[in-house]
């Protein structure tokens, strides 16, 4: 925490700059919310008939649909991804130079295209009548690439001393694997791996743009068919929706990552190595 | 913040939204599925006609109807953010609209009663791809017949006659396509609109969505100067909020509407060419036309079928 | 027909498109996300927690509820005169602030603690600590993941094709709909997608390479 060595521990004169500063700061803050609060009104926004929609069992009933379908949509691509990303990690980490190749291009390629270019190409020109499983093939094989990468650095990380011991001590390739590194390894990589099914989660809602019914899209279809069309109740209806649950998410990654340094049982690898990966995520 | 509080928050919120479901208003918001506040009282009147379902009809050669016979329903492509024409209501999921009622119509002649009918919302975008691979039996929804579509697809109709319209504020000034220039013109991405925008030499900056109800909304917000559509569309949408909302009411062009269907499947083409006929005969297509779009106070021609 | 020649001057437009949203929101995002780290680690409470909340939100927010905002919301607030590309710069740079900002601040705190300990004892104001001190130190660290995100970046900017800003996305919507078989629409976009983000990594690790030598 170097966080508090960057300043010193305030005297009198800079405890009350600061908490000029700091009023002020608030108030600009403050300012801010309420401009955009009399706008939204000034616009007619809380209007009452532009939420009345929202009041009814069916529309309730709607959202939670469109709920379900994105966790189902997350929920596939989260399994998927995380096989797919085991396997070609497993590829990347080949004694065999030609899986090593394949693997390597499979991943860099999948990492570099958006997310959203290969999502509508699978949409249109194969599942055009089941736009479900474009965005979860898409999800699954950009996440894959990305997880797979985690994965390896995980297993990288852990020391060589451990790998060498395995081996003199008469393990097989997959036992090392299996029994000695995984393991290790396991513990430094699942922040990394829950911040990439955040990642995942947050994408879910491009199946949007190829009509999939999920959260955002029966949002817009709400507000689309109602009286005086309430996109504004929507996004304030929507948004906290998916914020909620991506950091439900986050919080758990933090947590395993705080539990994970409690117990300090045979030095796990630095998360820092695994970072960069993880920035490559987003 | 520790996981636990944090967690605990997030679920509960999550599961009042669930819960939440559990009290409310029972129903939809509207019964009725059109979003007409104005209440035109006579009009509002008239009532749907049924359809008369036929049977034993069997149309060898194409390869639509062996798709259709294998599903034993009709799956037809439709709009659903067109108050009037093709209208999805939010809360029941229920069609409704001009458009749907003509599907209905031919689905009748074709032998298949309204509850063995699938609509399928289709973007303006996707509706070759939709057609080509046969995602839908037909479509009807606002489809123009142009000759540029129909390398792409075949069409039966057409069935209605619109005309391409602006739809402006309230005392905006732009009072026909001569007062387009400079000015941010909204309309549906893929739609025969927004290309005569771009190709017209209107000077205007087209802005191209995936509907035009986000279109409607830009212009609410002062982002787009004009929505430009169908007249039969913008009439749907001035109604929602006809306080702001006018339509200039000069159409432009002719956007004759057709059923649109497999490219070539001339069995299919026949069929639904003579069910729109009978149905134009026998009455029922001016009693759709009355309890729909009629409302909005658009004028009803039958148009003359292509052969 | 080659899709490529056929549409050249479509894909040219695209792939300038896509080039000047990812400059621009870069170059705002960079500023931002300092501005923002600056502000997580300041004296100041208001300004931590201003910090703090920014980062969550734009983190867990999918970035096409950002655009829903940008294009409907922004505008109500006074934003009416914006074009949609400066909405979507916007959107686009406020979303990868937040990953700039976590990544400059775990750059910051990756610099020994000696250094700040020693700028304080000379006298240095906070201020002065951070933008004499930590962040040239903070650069060499921070600079592969700030490569990543520009990368992200470039590939995010894909969504803005979907709010009327014409980029790549937008010319494989258009060829689409014209009939063009998807995939060899989507083997071309994707080239020009890799010579973009080829790019950007070929720079930072120029940048590396040149900063490695500096210690």
């Amino acid at each position: 925490m170097s966080a508090n060595v960057l300043f010193d521990a305030p005297g009198p004169r800079a405890r009350v700059r600061n908490r000029v500063v700091g009023a002020l700061a608030a108030l600009a803050i403050l300012a801010l919310l309420w401009f955009v609060y009399r706008r939204l009104d000034d616009s007619g926004q809380f209007a009452s008939y532009l939420w009345e929609p929202f009041q009814y069992t069916d529309i309730q009933q709607r959202i939670v649909d469109g709920l379900v379908a994105t966790l189902k949509a997350f929920a596939l691509a989260a399994v998927f991804s995380l096989v797919l990303g085991a396997a070609l990690a497993a590829g990347r980490l080949s004694d065999h130079a030609p899986v090593r190749w394949v693997a390597t291009v499979v991943v860099e390629f999948f990492r570099a295209m958006p997310l959203l270019i290969m999502i509508f190409a699978l949409y249109v020109g194969v599942f055009t009548s089941a736009p479900l499983w474009a965005l979860v093939i898409g999800l699954t094989l950009y996440n894959g690439s990305v997880q797979a990468e985690i994965f390896r650095a995980g297993i990288n990380a852990v020391p060589k001393g451990q790998r060498e011991a395995a081996y003199a001590i008469g393990l097989r390739k997959t036992q090392v694997m299996v029994f000695v590194l995984i393991p290790q390894a396991t513990r430094a990589m699942l922040p990394s791996i829950i911040s990439q099914l955040v990642v995942t989660l947050k994408d879910t809602s491009l199946g949007y743009i190829i009509t999939y019914e999920e959260l955002l899209y029966t949002g817009n279809l709400i507000a689309k068919n109602s009286a005086g069309f309430p996109f504004i109740p929507m996004i304030i209806i929507v948004a906290p929706i998916y914020i909620l649950m991506c950091l439900a998410l986050s919080a758990l990654a933090n947590w395993i990552e705080r539990r994970g340094r409690r117990s300090r049982k045979g030095a796990p690898p630095k998360a820092g190595d695994i970072k960069a990966v993880e920035a490559a995520a987003e | 913040m520790s996981f636990r509080t944090t967690a605990a928050a997030a679920l509960a919120v999550l599961a009042l939204t669930a819960t939440a479901t559990a009290c409310g208003k029972e129903g939809s918001p509207s019964s009725s599925g059109t979003p007409d506040k104005s209440g035109s009282s006579s009009a509002a009147a008239a009532e749907l006609p049924t359809y008369t379902v036929k049977t034993g009809v069997d149309l060898a050669g194409s390869k639509t109807w062996d798709r259709i016979k294998k599903n034993g329903k009709l799956v037809v492509g439709v709009k659903a953010d067109q108050p009037n024409l093709g209208y999805q209501d939010p809360g029941s999921k229920k069609y409704s609209g001009f458009d749907i009622e003509i599907a209905k119509m031919i689905a009748a002649d074709l032998g298949f009663d309204e509850s063995k009918i699938e609509f399928k919302t289709i973007q303006s975008a996707n509706r070759e791809t939709a057609l080509a691979g046969g995602q839908v039996d037909y479509y009807v929804g606002t489809y123009t017949i142009n000759d540029e579509r129909k390398k792409s697809v075949s069409f039966a109709g057409p069935y209605f006659v619109a005309g391409q319209d602006l739809l402006v504020k309230k005392g905006s000034g732009i009072k026909s396509t001569d007062d387009l220039k400079g000015k941010k013109v909204c309309s549906a991405t893929g739609s025969t609109s927004i290309q005569r925008i771009k190709d017209g030499g209107y000077g205007a900056e087209p802005v191209e969505y995936d509907s035009y109800s986000l279109c409607v909304q830009n212009l609410a917000s002062g982002q787009v100067d004009a929505v430009t559509t169908d007249d039969a569309i913008l009439k749907g949408y001035a109604a929602q909020d006809p306080a702001n909302l006018e339509v200039v009411g000069k159409p432009f062009s002719e956007e004759p509407y057709g059923v649109g269907l497999l490219k070539d499947d001339k069995v299919l083409q026949e069929a639904l060419t003579a069910a729109l006929k009978n149905h134009e005969d026998n009455g029922d297509w001016k009693k759709a036309y009355d309890a729909t779009l009629g409302k909005s106070g658009v004028s009803a021609e039958i148009p003359q079928l292509e052969s | 027909m080659n899709v490529l020649l056929d549409n050249f001057a479509l894909f040219r437009e695209g792939f300038l498109g896509t080039v000047e949203l990812t400059a621009l929101s870069g170059a705002i995002a960079l500023v931002l996300g300092v501005i923002m780290a600056a502000f997580r680690v300041s004296p100041v409470p208001p300004l931590r927690a201003f910090g703090t909340v920014w980062v969550t939100l734009l983190r867990n927010t999918p970035l096409t509820l950002l655009f829903f905002i940008a294009a409907l919301v922004l505008p109500r607030l006074g934003l009416n005169t914006w074009s949609f590309f400066r909405l979507a710069v916007l959107a686009l740079s406020c979303y990868t602030s937040a990953f700039i900002c976590e990544a400059v601040r775990s750059g910051i705190n990756t610099v020994p603690l000696g250094q700040a300990e020693a700028a304080r004892s000379l006298g240095m104001t906070f201020t002065q600590t951070l933008r004499l001190i930590i962040l040239p130190q903070a650069t060499r660290t921070v600079l592969p993941p700030i490569g990543s995100l520009l990368i992200a970046l470039t590939k995010n900017s894909a969504i803005a094709g979907g709010f009327s800003v014409f980029e790549l996305f937008s010319v494989q919507k258009t060829l689409g709909e014209e009939g063009y078989n998807i995939f060899a629409i989507f083997i071309w976009v994707a080239v020009a997608y890799l010579i973009i983000t080829l790019f950007i990594s070929a720079v930072f690790r120029l940048l590396e390479t040149r900063l490695a030598v500096a210690r």
